[in-house]
């Protein structure tokens, strides 16, 4: 009887101890409002990076997104968010006159908000208070630029997420680059249609002699498989990092790939927007989350965080 | 001496019970009890707060219009996949024929409708010339305008920076440069923006942009009848203008289906056509017309987001065709015709925009978002079936 008792008094005061940490971690509430699609291995990173940083800071985060490319979907999902008072709230602004008007409630409601991977040249005017992430023309000439020096002369740019402005920037700052000859090929984000498309684009104009993919996993793999199954001499450059890219990089298939490393975007917001609601500290600008031209020598090392998520 | 009543069917008197079992939206009404129901345990309470019913309910007209013309076309016995598509499409050029062509809005207005209507038309008109399933037609037009979406986006926004340069040297751009500007360049964006600096602010503007009733909602917060952020700004500073668009389709749609023999013509032409045929049914003209008035509904969500939002891109509207699609389902109108009703279809789109945002009102990963929304659509679906087969006393 008196063992019956104790382990209820224990069950109890255990029971009490985790609703008093839950108490604790719902002191701090993100909420994380990205464009990007679950199923985007390259947005697994930056959730991941989220997710981490819940746990290192023990603040209650939560992470959402449209289940498309689906701005107006977005901006209710902002809503939805300024409706629950959070401490801090971090976006990807991937279109400032979609999002605009619920971002500028959000700063007017006195929730401190960070953007983060998209917006870079918007964030200011919106009442953002800093960027976390890579600024994307730049990023496309250092590609464009690398590219040619290693002899390209005529090129397509795969864009996988038609109506996103980070990703034609990404195209046009290539194209300045390049300096050469460089046209846009839109596709959708389903890589079987890129790899289909990339062999039709090689096929159909053998003086293409070089491939630009905005995204690694999503675009870049396949284009690496289509360009190997032509048998094709062209040089391919991704935009970010996959295991399967990695791979390539290492061996040889693909020049290099450019890590914006946005396992940074997901983490450091949240970071700071939990300080800065603890403490009320917040860093005194934007934070550069690349770029980082992974070439064949830094890839090896690489590969290892890629697979553990976190590249 | 037969009694009448015993003799007949037709003439029977059905209990209540049957009756309301027998209306096709009772599904669709259960369901949404059920999933507030859901929502009221497991999520926080700000979701059915004032400002959280107004912000499921944003995405649930923006779905619902697009379910309302879905439902009476499924009711007609028809399909159109091209509605997700059609957003993109009328929204592209919509923003065109106002940033480009400076079209005052009215006139805007009306084009997109007009240009909507044709496409329509034409899906109409293929599938009566040809006897195709409207489902493959309108695939075909799923993908076509899509393309044609993109394909006029990104020579809008070239044509746009032709213009401004012309600007700039204050010479007025030749045809020339136009026609080099769209057919031979290369590049241009997949997003259009600068809608909001050509607006005139106006009656037309505040038929389809904004909040109506902002006075009283201002008023409300002011004297602490509704929620205010800490900031002291009210949360809610108006009905979104999309909401009420939603009420008032739902309404026309409903009165239409019940009261007006183009109601009956409806569920004739998608129960049996050739009955309704025989009959004097006009059944080509009935389905070319909520064809049309499918691609038109597909025109106003794409003004009302286009205006909402200031800018327009190339992926607009996607998915959107199924969504309304399944919410028409939900609200119980059967993929074979002749059953259906647009009450119904406004419940499927309010429980659709609930699942869309309540999760971000749990704890919930939105990683099984696309899980619950199709188990949410077996159930609601097979619930309706059993409902039906109970009421009915079909096997």
């Amino acid at each position: 009887m008196k063992r019956v008792a104790s382990t209820i008094a224990g069950l109890t005061a255990g029971l009490l101890m985790t609703g008093s940490a839950i108490a604790d971690s719902h002191e701090t509430h993100i909420i994380v409002v990205s464009h990007g699609q679950a199923n985007d291995p390259f947005w697994s990173v930056a959730k991941n990076g989220v997710a981490q940083a819940a746990q290192d800071t023990g603040a209650n985060v939560e992470y959402r997104a449209p289940e498309t490319f689906d701005m107006v979907a977005m901006a209710q999902l902002i809503d939805a968010a300024v409706n629950q008072e959070p401490d801090g709230l971090v976006v990807t602004i991937p279109d400032a006159a979609a999002l605009g008007s619920s971002i500028k409630r959000a700063v007017a409601a006195g929730i401190p908000v960070i953007s983060m991977n998209s917006g870079s040249d918007v964030y200011e005017s919106l009442g953002v208070t800093l960027h976390v992430g890579q600024d994307e023309y730049p990023a496309g000439v250092a590609a464009g630029k690398k590219l040619a020096a290693m002899g390209g002369k005529k090129a397509i740019c795969v864009n996988h997420e038609v109506g996103n402005v980070a990703l034609d920037l990404r195209c046009s700052g290539f194209a300045e680059g390049f300096g050469g000859n460089a046209t846009v090929l839109p596709t959708s984000n389903d890589p079987s249609e890129i790899k289909a498309k990339v062999k039709a684009a090689l096929e159909s104009d053998a003086s293409v002699d070089t491939v630009l993919t905005l995204g690694a996993g999503t675009a870049g793999e396949p284009a690496v498989a289509a360009i190997k199954e032509i048998g094709s001499s062209a040089r391919l450059g991704s935009f970010d990092l996959s295991p399967g890219f990695l791979q390539s990089v290492v061996e040889g298939d693909a020049a290099f790939g450019i890590d914006q490393q946005q396992y940074l975007q997901g983490y450091l917001p949240v970071l700071f927007l939990v300080q800065n609601a603890r403490h009320g500290l917040m860093p005194g600008g934007n934070v550069p989350s690349g770029p980082n031209l992974i070439t064949a020598e830094k890839a090896a090392t690489t590969i290892a965080g890629a697979k553990a998520g976190v590249r | 001496m037969t009694d009448l009543s015993r003799s007949d069917e037709r003439l029977l008197k059905a209990s209540l019970i049957t009756r309301i079992l027998r209306r096709p939206e009772l599904g669709a009404l259960a369901g949404l009890v059920v999933i507030t129901a859901f929502f009221a345990v497991f999520a926080s309470d700000k979701m059915f707060q004032l400002s959280g019913i107004m912000n499921f309910l944003s995405p649930a007209a923006h779905l619902g219009i697009l379910a309302i013309g879905a439902a009476l076309l499924m009711i007609g016995g028809e399909f159109d996949l091209s509605v997700g598509s059609m957003v993109a499409f009328a929204g592209m050029i919509f923003a065109a024929s106002i940033t480009l062509i400076s079209m005052p809005l009215w006139l805007a207005v009306l084009f997109t409708l007009a240009f909507a209507g044709l496409i329509g038309w034409i899906n109409g008109m293929i599938v009566y010339r040809t006897g195709l399933p409207s489902f493959i037609v309108t695939l075909a037009f799923l993908f076509i305008l899509r393309g044609l979406a993109l394909v006029g986006l990104k020579a809008a926004t070239r044509v746009q920076v032709a213009m401004d340069k012309a600007e700039l040297s204050s010479e007025p751009l030749s045809t020339n440069q136009l026609i080099h500007a769209i057919f031979v360049e290369n590049g241009g964006a997949t997003q259009q923006r600068g809608l909001a600096e050509k607006i005139e602010p106006g009656f037309w503007s505040e038929l389809f942009s904004g909040d109506a009733l902002e006075g009283l909602f201002h008023w409300l917060a002011e004297a602490g009848y509704t929620a205010t952020f800490k900031s002291g700004l009210p949360k809610v500073t108006g009905i979104p203008v999309e909401i009420i668009w939603f009420l008032l389709l739902s309404m026309l749609a409903t009165l239409v289906l019940i009261k007006t023999p183009l109601g009956n013509w409806i569920f004739a032409s998608g129960g049996d056509p050739e009955a309704a045929r025989k009959s004097g049914v006009p059944v080509s003209q009935v389905k070319i017309g909520l064809f049309i008035f499918t691609a038109c509904c597909a025109a106003l969500v794409a003004m009302l987001t286009v205006l909402d939002a200031g800018s327009t891109d190339a992926a607009r509207g996607k998915q959107k065709e199924f969504e309304a699609i399944i919410a028409a389902v939900i609200g119980g109108c059967m993929l074979t015709g002749g059953y259906g009703s647009a009450i119904g279809a406004f419940f499927g789109a309010i429980i659709f925009g609930m699942v869309a945002i309540g999760l971000t009102y749990t704890q919930i990963d939105q990683d099984w978002y696309l899980v619950f929304l199709g188990v949410m659509l077996l159930v609601a679906v097979t619930f309706n079936k059993y409902v039906r087969r109970y009421a009915t006393g079909e096997k």
